[in-house]
């Protein structure tokens, strides 16, 4: 586009009859292309850094508000029962992360360089953790585990309520988002580099040691910082499961629920936000580097069969996919039970959320409708947002503002941004403070929560698109609006689905940020299983556990299907 | 070309319905009540206030009780809550203490047991019911591991029964809080702190909620739950296996009161509903859940619960316990909070 000749200072509209007539002076469409990106700034200044800030404020200031400088920090580290949780917080953390992206890459090995059967179903059945709430993993370990457990001697006699439990509820749960990474990083293969080997007559483990591992090493250093930090920020398992074992993300909680500690559960907050922040760095740059991993002249490989390697990844996968399963099947075994564990026959009284804490079914309603909202407005905003980054003309330094704080958010555990939330709306000065308690907040803090992974598929899916575009349709005098729905958003649709549905399902199954922010009015089903827990009612928790995942489900089989027909419909211009 | 004008008004029209659905209130008086009810109560008293009210519309914040105690005070500077229903007595002095209730007489207040209110005039605060401490004790575990049936809280100290016991964490649960202060009370402090040293070493955890340690017990998660009457009554009516225990030396006891926030710009509802929480309709409501309620002559006797509760609660120095609270607290929180291994 014309930026490339540009001179970087803006010019002023230039009359019809300028010396340059094939360059577009500034129009009203880039007008308005900009006053859009000044509004996205400001959202997301007022959506993620302001509330981060907010959080900074507190956990140096005292409880009426004054600087103190170091003091709540000092006061951490002299609290014995808040330190030991950094120890056991990092433990936690780097046990699930071996033991997690180990079994992910096995899993993505087996999918993408073997000839495994039934591949599609091993794929969904992986997926099914990221569509449940990671408290749903938690409550089967207790019903598997237990001491009334079916499965209790599998332990050898240790209790799984503390560490043990905390680890095979984080694998679990973080099992789908490292096994994306990693198989990403397998797919991309060359199969030169294969044919040379076998050519120089290395053996097969050489092959996997010399070629295989330093092609997905990129991958496995994101999947593991990934999956570190989501088990170091996540509240969910070690809350139902930990037992006396704390660890950080729960101590936030207690902080700050348990006994209105705001100052203290800001400075674990901010504890909690360097491990993030380390490992977001650290995917940056190694992102950087796969980029150019993969030449031009790579020819894709093709796994060859291979009857004793086949028949391993099918008995590897087919363990993992029963884990999975299991973990499913019980908890929807033990919704189902009339009382656990002494009449297991079935019926839906602990479905009868009325009667129990939580919220009962309005909260279920409440999670429907902010999902719903968030999917709505989200993919909006996000689309939108990511549309004018890519297509605004020139404007460098407010793109690359709006690209840096687009990507924040993955750096932020959802424990920490919905602390900044309540430290920044609670404040009767402030003129959003009107928001606080409100759907509206439950919205935008999940809308910012999950900003980063939706803006990066979207600029991804406009980058595939030729800005020729949008060249030719200003030349032809269309409208700018009308290129974005006539053209883009058609051809982006898979992408702007996928968003929507991304969103969807998170809004259902998170807790971490909007434990803080829920009121009486926006009770939500995700948070109604964790205080049902609390409660004893463990088994209506493990119904409501079943009803995100099903609901979760349902959405994306929905969007299975309709993409499937509007690929039918509108890609077909792919096709030749 | 229209259509995709009116696509964007659509979404600019919805997002300023999100942003004000928030602000907008219904049209009947909404009171904020801030409780610690149970969950399975709050219908019932909420139905029968609504249909002598029809103006009025309750909202709760429910959260247990040390949390519902913490939330007051942390926003006393700007209080939220209209009226606080249904929370420990110990709590609404504290309350008090930070002159955040509004004195006021509901009418009928004569018929109320004089032990049972503020003694102030007119009271800041009116008890509804007494909740006491109760054991639950699963039977089929009990049998699988040989275990005899404690009747005393001397009793839970048996080694056998180590990892077999869990109880509330008193400083988030008010049935945890009323435990610890009835034992340092009936013990003195010093032996009451040994007592709870030597139950620590059989306790397997410490739990949120004053109901979980029952609910665990009838599951068989363990085999004794520390917990209070009216849950152990339900969770045997649910078809658990347990056995309700009243420990012999006596039990702790709280009131379940209520009290009308300062600020409150519904002070009329307010009234409403702190006058309806002393009529006889709702103490027949209290009585169904708990033995003892705040008008004589309505008493009732829980199904499960085997034994005369009034009789046994200990002399409960409420004043004491509402000043000693925060020390009491931080002293438990000091020794027995930061057990960090996990213990089986």
């Amino acid at each position: 586009m014309a930026t490339a000749s540009g001179p970087l200072a803006t010019p002023l509209p230039v009359p019809a009859a300028a010396p340059r007539p094939v360059r577009q002076a500034l129009s009203r469409d880039d007008l308005v292309m900009r006053a859009g990106l000044g509004l996205l700034v400001l959202w997301l200044a007022l959506s993620v850094v302001l509330p981060l800030w907010a959080l900074l404020e507190k956990a140096f200031s005292g409880p009426a508000g004054e600087f103190v400088g170091l003091a709540n920090f000092a006061a951490y580290l002299a609290t014995p029962a808040l330190s030991t949780s950094l120890g056991n917080s990092l433990l936690i953390a780097a046990a699930s992360t071996v033991i997690c992206v180990g079994l992910a890459f096995g899993y993505a090995w087996a999918l993408t360089r073997t000839c495994l059967p039934a591949k599609a179903l091993f794929k969904a059945i992986a997926a099914i953790p990221i569509l449940a709430p990671s408290l749903l993993p938690a409550i089967a370990l207790v019903y598997l585990f237990g001491n009334q457990g079916f499965a209790r001697w599998a332990l050898f006699g240790h209790s799984i309520y503390g560490p043990i439990g905390i680890v095979i509820g984080e694998v679990f749960w973080t099992f789908p988002h490292a096994l994306i990474i990693v198989t990403t990083a397998l797919a991309t293969a060359d199969a030169r580099l294969y044919e040379a080997a076998v050519a120089l007559k290395a053996s097969r483990s050489r092959i996997f040691w010399t070629v295989t591992l330093p092609g997905a090493r990129y991958g496995l250093i994101s999947a593991t910082f990934v999956v570190f930090t989501l088990v170091i920020t996540d509240f969910g398992v070690p809350k139902v499961i930990g037992g006396s074992f704390n660890v950080l993300a729960v101590d936030v909680y207690k902080q700050v629920v348990g006994q209105q500690n705001f100052q203290m559960g800001a400075v674990v907050g901010l504890v909690l936000l360097i491990p993030a922040l380390f490992s977001f760095l650290v995917d940056r740059l190694v992102q950087r580097r796969q980029a150019a991993l993969l030449s031009a002249r790579a020819v894709p490989l093709v796994p060859a069969p291979d009857r004793l390697v086949d028949r391993l990844a099918l008995f590897f996968c087919s363990i993992v996919a029963f884990a999975i399963l299991v973990v499913l099947g019980t908890a929807i075994f033990a919704s189902l039970a009339t009382f656990w564990p002494y009449d297991l026959r079935p019926s839906l009284k602990n479905y009868d959320f009325d009667n129990m804490d939580g919220g009962g079914w309005e909260s279920y309603r409440n999670s429907l409708e902010m999902a719903a909202l968030t999917a709505l407005f989200g993919t909006a905003i996000i689309f939108g947002g990511a549309w004018l980054v890519e297509k605004t003309r020139r404007f460098e330094g407010v793109r690359g503002l709006v690209q840096l704080l687009a990507l924040l958010p993955l750096a932020i555990p959802g424990l920490v941004m919905g602390l900044g939330y309540i430290f920044f709306f609670v404040e009767p000065s402030n003129p959003f403070h009107f928001l606080y308690g409100s759907m509206a907040i439950l919205v935008i803090c999940t809308i910012a929560h999950f900003y980063s992974v939706a803006h990066l598929t979207a600029v991804t899916a406009l980058k595939q698109l030729d800005p020729e575009f949008e060249s030719v349709s200003a030349s032809l005098k269309v409208p700018l609006w009308r290129t974005f729905f006539k053209v883009t958003v058609p051809v982006c649709l898979p992408a702007i689905l996928g968003i929507a549905l991304y969103l969807f399902v998170n809004a259902m199954t998170t807790v971490s940020a909007v434990v803080f922010l829920y009121s009486p009015h926006t009770q939500l089903a995700s948070i109604a299983v964790l205080n049902m827990d609390d409660a004893g009612d463990i088994a209506p928790a493990a119904a409501m556990a079943v009803m995100i995942f099903l609901t979760s489900a349902v959405v994306r089989g929905l969007y299975g299907l309709v993409t499937r027909g509007l690929l039918a419909r509108t890609q077909a211009w792919r096709r030749r | 070309m229209s259509s995709t004008r009116r696509r964007f008004t659509g979404l600019a029209v919805g997002a300023l319905a999100l942003a004000t659905t928030a602000a907008a209130a219904r049209a009947a008086t909404e009171l904020t009540v801030y409780t610690a009810l149970e969950a399975d109560q709050l219908k019932a008293y909420q139905a029968a206030f609504e249909k002598a009210n029809p103006d009025v519309k309750i909202r709760w914040v429910r959260d247990s009780t040390g949390i519902v105690t913490a939330k007051l005070l942390a926003e006393k500077a700007n209080p939220q809550a209209d009226v606080v229903m249904g929370l420990a007595a110990t709590s609404l002095m504290l309350l008090d203490k930070e002159g955040l209730l509004l004195p006021y007489a509901p009418k009928g207040l004569e018929k109320v047991k004089p032990t049972m209110r503020d003694p102030a005039d007119p009271p800041k605060w009116v008890g509804m019911d007494v909740w006491s401490s109760a054991l639950c004790f699963n039977t089929v575990e009990a049998g699988k591991r040989g275990l005899e049936a404690p009747t005393s809280w001397a009793d839970l100290t048996d080694p056998a029964y180590k990892g077999q016991i869990t109880m509330p964490n008193p400083a988030s649960s008010g049935t945890g809080f009323l435990m610890v202060s009835a034992w340092l009370q009936m013990m003195g402090e010093e032996k009451g702190w040994a007592y709870m040293d030597a139950l620590h070493q059989n306790v397997a955890a410490y739990t949120h909620s004053g109901s979980k340690p029952c609910r665990q017990a009838g599951a068989g998660e363990y085999t004794i739950g520390l917990s209070f009457e009216y849950r152990a009554n339900k969770t045997k009516k649910d078809g658990a296996p347990i056995e309700v225990i009243l420990p012999k030396e006596g039990l702790g006891w709280d009131m379940e009161a209520i009290g009308i926030v300062k600020t409150t710009k519904k002070l009329e509802a307010a009234k409403k509903l702190a006058d309806w929480a002393v009529s006889e309709e709702a103490n027949r409501l209290y009585a169904q859940n708990f033995a003892i309620v705040a008008l004589p002559g309505i008493a009732s006797r829980l199904e499960h619960v085997p034994g005369d509760i009034e009789a046994m609660l200990i002399e409960n120095d409420f004043a004491w316990a509402a000043a000693n609270r925060e020390r009491i607290l931080a002293e438990w929180s000091k020794r027995y909070d930061g057990k960090s291994e996990p213990r089986s």
